[in-house]
């Protein structure tokens, strides 16, 4: 069986998606620990420095590359594979057995990850948007730190990054755990530990995110 | 007690079905849920109209021809079992029960309840099989098997193919019947020489079949009435990944 073929299996997409998402949790782990340089609490200089790595380090800037094509794949294999899946049961039950049988986000993957995915738009064109615009338009790198003390200052966008924090987590909750499931993990032995770590992980770094709108907003970090 | 079925009718593969209901009275408590549709049939039958199509056969939970999606569970409500041994013990006197066919476009309705599960059988014939040469039957302790796999390879083997994975799944995958499949026999010595192409095989054919992808929401093995883990798509997964990253499982 060649790659080509290997991938587009069932259990093929599956391991696109399992793949791709791991690389994302990977991002999401480097993303959260940059930005948590702010809670020092020193008007930004530390974040300021890490955000001046990320934004020219030329192998950082690679991987960006691979981080938005694994982000585009993830998202449209996903929903591709929703409505693939959806087309698999034309006439749909008339009793369904609702959450008594699994849980409602595992079940719910496909919302969860296009509220994610309209959060990200949001978020992209605040931050990393402007920020890259400048940079390539040759105006240098804006200040960040700045930004988003200005931009966390109003209701409406710190209340949409809460949500997009609990969509993240409640999206990990299912994800984490089966990006392990596919990669065949999911066995005895692995199986408690993928799911501790992956229920501990849906918790923290989404409330860590969260918790940047929020002291910018409550003014703990100025 | 006397109860309301509102119960699936379709008269062939191509016709819409839609739900008729029915009044059963003097159901004993002790009665399974199929001798309850037997009593349904013969008051159909004394009246004249057409009895509802099912299927069963053992009526011992143990040959996974019952199907029945009752109250929107698979096999009804009864934790690792099958209809014909969900009894009416659990329903009150008045209560509605509604009773689909599994539904997925890959088990097309043959008529009422029955639907035709013939693509489980066309995935086994693509890898879940072992290759014995005739002769005298080796003896059975001629090969050490590790108690533990010994173990999740009979549990495995416990599947009996009734499609409750597939009628539980939201997507209608058949993984965790696959799975089983695959565990049961890649766990054994016995397995080893078709293992590649048994999983490859198998899972090209299942998805021919035109089953759901597995998206490990796990409500396949809630319904499982012989309790068939998820740990088994797990290791369907990785017997997956060790066929294609060995360049082996070309298939037939």
């Amino acid at each position: 069986m060649n790659w080509k073929n290997a991938f587009s299996t069932s259990i093929g997409k599956k391991l696109q998606m399992s793949l791709t998402g791991l690389f994302l949790i990977i991002f999401l782990i480097v993303h959260c620990y940059i930005n948590a340089q702010i809670f020092y609490n020193d008007g930004g200089v530390r974040f300021t420095e890490a955000a001046h790595f990320m934004g020219t380090n030329f192998v950082i800037r690679t991987i960006e590359l691979g981080l938005f094509a694994f982000l585009i794949l993830h998202s449209v294999q996903g929903l591709l594979l929703w409505a693939k899946n959806r087309a698999r049961r034309n006439t749909r039950y008339a009793v369904n057995a609702g959450n008594s049988t699994s849980k409602w986000y595992s079940r719910s993957m496909a919302l969860l990850g296009t509220l994610v995915l309209l959060f990200l738009v949001l978020h992209l064109s605040k931050f990393w948007g402007p920020n890259r615009l400048s940079q390539t338009t040759g105006n240098g790198e804006l200040d960040l730190y700045t930004m988003m003390r200005d931009e966390f200052q109003v209701t409406w966008v710190v209340i949409v990054y809460i949500l997009g924090c609990i969509a993240l987590g409640w999206h990990l909750l299912h994800g984490f755990y089966s990006a392990f499931q596919t990669l065949g993990l999911g066995t005895h032995r692995y199986k408690g530990i993928i799911k501790g770590i992956g229920v501990a992980f849906s918790i923290i770094v989404p409330v860590i995110f969260a918790l940047m709108p929020v002291s910018f907003y409550m003014g703990w970090v100025s | 007690m006397n109860l309301t079925l509102k119960v699936w009718k379709q008269k062939n593969k191509n016709e819409k079905g839609h739900f008729e209901t029915y009044q059963v009275k003097d159901i004993s408590s002790e009665m399974s849920f199929l001798e309850m549709f037997d009593v349904l049939n013969e008051q159909l039958v004394a009246e004249g109209k057409e009895p509802i199509a099912f299927d069963h056969d053992c009526r011992e939970g143990i040959c996974g021809m019952c199907s029945m999606h009752i109250n929107g569970r698979a096999h009804g409500p009864w934790h690792h079992t099958t209809t014909c041994q969900l009894h009416m013990r659990e329903y009150k006197n008045g209560d509605t029960i509604v009773v689909e066919p599994w539904r997925a476009n890959s088990f097309p309705v043959i008529k009422d309840l029955v639907v035709d599960r013939t693509s489980f059988d066309r995935i086994i014939e693509a890898g879940g099989y072992i290759s014995v040469n005739t002769g005298n039957a080796v003896d059975a302790n001629a090969l050490p098997i590790e108690k533990q796999k010994a173990d999740e390879a009979f549990a495995a083997a416990a599947c009996i193919g009734c499609g409750a994975c597939v009628a539980a799944c939201p997507n209608a995958s058949a993984m965790l019947f696959v799975s089983a499949k695959v565990s049961h026999l890649a766990l054994l010595p016995q397995g080893d020489p078709e293992r590649k192409t048994r999983a490859v095989n198998m899972i090209q054919q299942m998805d021919k079949e035109g089953f759901g992808s597995c998206t490990n929401i796990g409500a396949c093995e809630a319904e499982c009435p012989k309790g068939i883990s998820l740990e088994n798509i797990a290791r369907l997964n990785r017997e997956y990944i060790g066929a294609v990253f060995s360049g082996s499982g070309e298939g037939a």
